[in-house]
């Protein structure tokens, strides 16, 4: 049963990847294509810790980690670039 | 005791990637950037959360207890509407068309420039 349902959310995740990988790919704008990058690193938290669970090794905890936090930086610093020009200011 | 755990960690595992599922469609399927900006921020927030929970208890129910989980929970769950008030903004900066009846209401002077 448990097999089931990681195969299940793992399909799930992967399909919510995929359709914002196309986000990604097909714009418009360059809110849209940061917001498809947002999900994208959700998505591959997600996915990391689906892993886990299928591994059974608690390493990707470390994975998820490291992706959630640069993700974070990544998605705040793209968005003040586009909304004020500079990062730091 | 164990096998209600895994109908628990089950049913949290098909919940979550059934948000996170709603969330990638919404992202594609909603008509301008201010709708496609609530469908990820708030249901694969859900479904993100849905799968923490279900590895959380799966390490739990096996012994195992993990710090990260709490640390990776905190980052996603602060940093996702961080990031979609920073992206509203960036969208208010860039002028971006709306199809919602209240932005055509209000004229272009009351927005911030």
């Amino acid at each position: 049963m448990l097999d089931l349902a990681l195969n299940v959310a793992f399909a799930a995740f992967g399909l919510a990847f995929l359709l914002a990988a196309f986000r990604l790919l097909r714009g418009p704008s360059a809110p849209d294509r940061i917001l498809a990058l947002d999900t994208l690193y959700v998505d591959a938290v997600a996915l990391a810790l689906l892993l886990a669970v299928q591994q059974d090794s608690a390493a990707y905890f470390e994975v998820a980690l490291l992706i959630a936090l640069i993700g974070f930086v990544s998605t705040v610093a793209l968005a003040r670039f586009v909304a004020r020009g500079d990062v730091t200011g | 005791m164990r096998a209600a755990i895994e109908v628990l960690i089950s049913l949290l595992l098909v919940a979550g990637g059934f948000f996170g599922l709603v969330g990638a469609i919404g992202l594609v399927r909603l008509p301008d950037f201010l709708m496609r900006l609530h469908a990820p921020t708030k249901a694969t927030t859900l479904g993100v959360g849905g799968a923490l929970l279900a590895a959380l208890l799966y390490f739990v129910g096996s012994g195992r207890w993990i710090v990260h989980e709490l640390l990776i929970a905190a980052f996603l769950f602060i940093g996702a509407p961080v990031s979609a008030l920073m992206l509203a903004q960036a969208a208010i900066r860039a002028r971006l068309p709306s199809r919602a009846p209240l932005a055509e209401a209000g004229e272009d002077e009351e927005r911030p420039g």
